[in-house]
């Protein structure tokens, strides 16, 4: 499969239009992933589906995309990373912002929601509403179905129970049979939009705090720079960048600096000295 | 070492959950009901209880606050079991005195996730 011409075509699509590698070791995935979009199109079989990709189906191309992106995900998934932004990244910004009380977070790639309303549950904790604060919460994800899924905010059993405590479980969802829905109140903290990483970042608001973790290990080492520099052309100059833990060792989070004794957080320049006391625990 | 009680109706699940307890390091212990449950407690209380929500004359629920109402605190944990066709009412569960919920069938990942949420392993 892997020197078939459609499939080098597909890793070229998928490179050109979202950015990810479809490394050679992960070929195994093409099958599992592609056969839904098979059976959506009425194609044959793969190779059937591979040969219309080059004929450029807009609506094709968008599945084949969806249907390769990883969505994976959970509720507080990596806790560390949200203890993190609770403890560090939220009361420097609440000091640093206390004059317009306004907080602008992006969540970069949100998959089924999970990772966006885990910060408004803790946006929610903080009751930073209640003290007048105005929050705008961004969420994307290239895939329009889990967009989709975000925005209706229903999960299975199996969805909420991981990383979600019981407690914040019973508070914020309600259950609906089998499922469980986040309520209304959370919902509402959370502006969903479908959006390429390699798209225009000219809508999105200056950002406080970017969420972009478990992504830009898709991405080849142009891509993540490229992604890299346009967060950082979005980023207010104190904001802070979230990647995944296992991501931060990584060199390629080049012109950010690594917070002291936090794996995953970094800022776009080191913050002074007198700040940067109440920045780290 | 720690001990974990595993109440459930069905020998075969006390059996996967006690193997995957004992590779973390668990002492275990089994009641396949609540009147067991309690009479196992009363022996020697655990660390931890692992329990069916749905059991069968004393339901999880009414065993859990039994044992409350005979413990002080919040020992021991109680990680309470439910399935997805036949899920426990978790506020009931909360208000008994659970302090997590497991989704059956559970596996060692689950498990040990759900120990280190309530700081056991």
């Amino acid at each position: 499969m892997t020197h078939c011409p459609d499939y080098s075509y597909l890793a070229n699509v998928l490179l050109r239009r979202a950015g990810i590698v479809l490394a050679e070791k992960k070929t195994h995935m093409i099958e599992t992933r592609l056969m839904p979009v098979v059976r959506r199109f009425g194609f044959r079989d793969i190779p059937s589906l591979l040969k219309e990709l080059h004929y450029g189906h807009e609506a094709l191309v968008q599945a084949v995309i969806e249907a390769m992106t990883t969505n994976d995900s959970a509720f507080f998934r990596d806790r560390k990373t949200f203890d993190e932004f609770r403890d560090i990244v939220l009361p420097a910004l609440k000091e640093a912002r206390s004059d317009t009380k306004q907080l602008k977070i992006w969540c970069t790639a949100c998959a089924a929601g999970q990772e966006p309303y885990s910060i408004a549950m803790l946006l929610d904790d903080a009751k930073l509403a209640d003290e007048g604060w105005s929050i705008t919460l961004v969420a994307t994800d290239i895939n329009s179905q889990m967009i989709a899924r975000a925005q209706e905010g229903v999960y299975s059993q199996f969805e909420v129970q991981r990383g979600l405590p019981i407690r914040r479980l019973v508070s914020n969802f309600t259950q609906e049979g089998a499922n469980w829905r986040i309520s209304d109140h959370l919902r509402r903290m959370v502006t969903f939009r479908t959006f390429n990483l390699l798209d225009s970042y000219g809508w999105l608001p200056d950002c406080d705090v970017v969420f972009c973790r478990n992504v830009l290990m898709y991405f080849d080492l142009k891509t993540r720079a490229s992604v890299l520099e346009r967060i950082g052309d979005i980023l207010m100059p104190d904001g802070a960048l979230l990647v995944g833990p296992a991501e931060s060792m990584d060199s390629y989070i080049l012109g950010y600096v690594l917070a002291d004794s936090a794996p995953g957080l970094f800022y776009k320049s080191r913050p002074a000295p007198a700040r940067r006391l109440s920045l780290v625990k | 070492m720690k001990t974990c009680l595993v109440v459930d109706d069905s020998r075969v699940i006390r059996k996967v959950a006690c193997k995957i307890l004992a590779d973390l390091s668990f002492e275990t212990m089994e009641a396949e009901n609540g009147a067991e449950a309690l009479m196992a407690c009363r022996r020697k209380m655990p660390d931890v209880i692992l329990l069916d929500g749905q059991l069968p004359q004393m339901s999880g629920i009414d065993f859990l606050k039994s044992l409350r109402s005979e413990t002080k605190g919040n020992h021991p944990v109680v990680l309470i079991c439910t399935t997805e066709n036949d899920p426990t009412d978790l506020s009931e569960a909360i208000i008994a005195g659970a302090d997590e919920y497991i989704l059956k069938p559970f596996d060692r990942e689950l498990i040990a996730a759900k120990l280190a949420e309530v700081g056991l392993v």
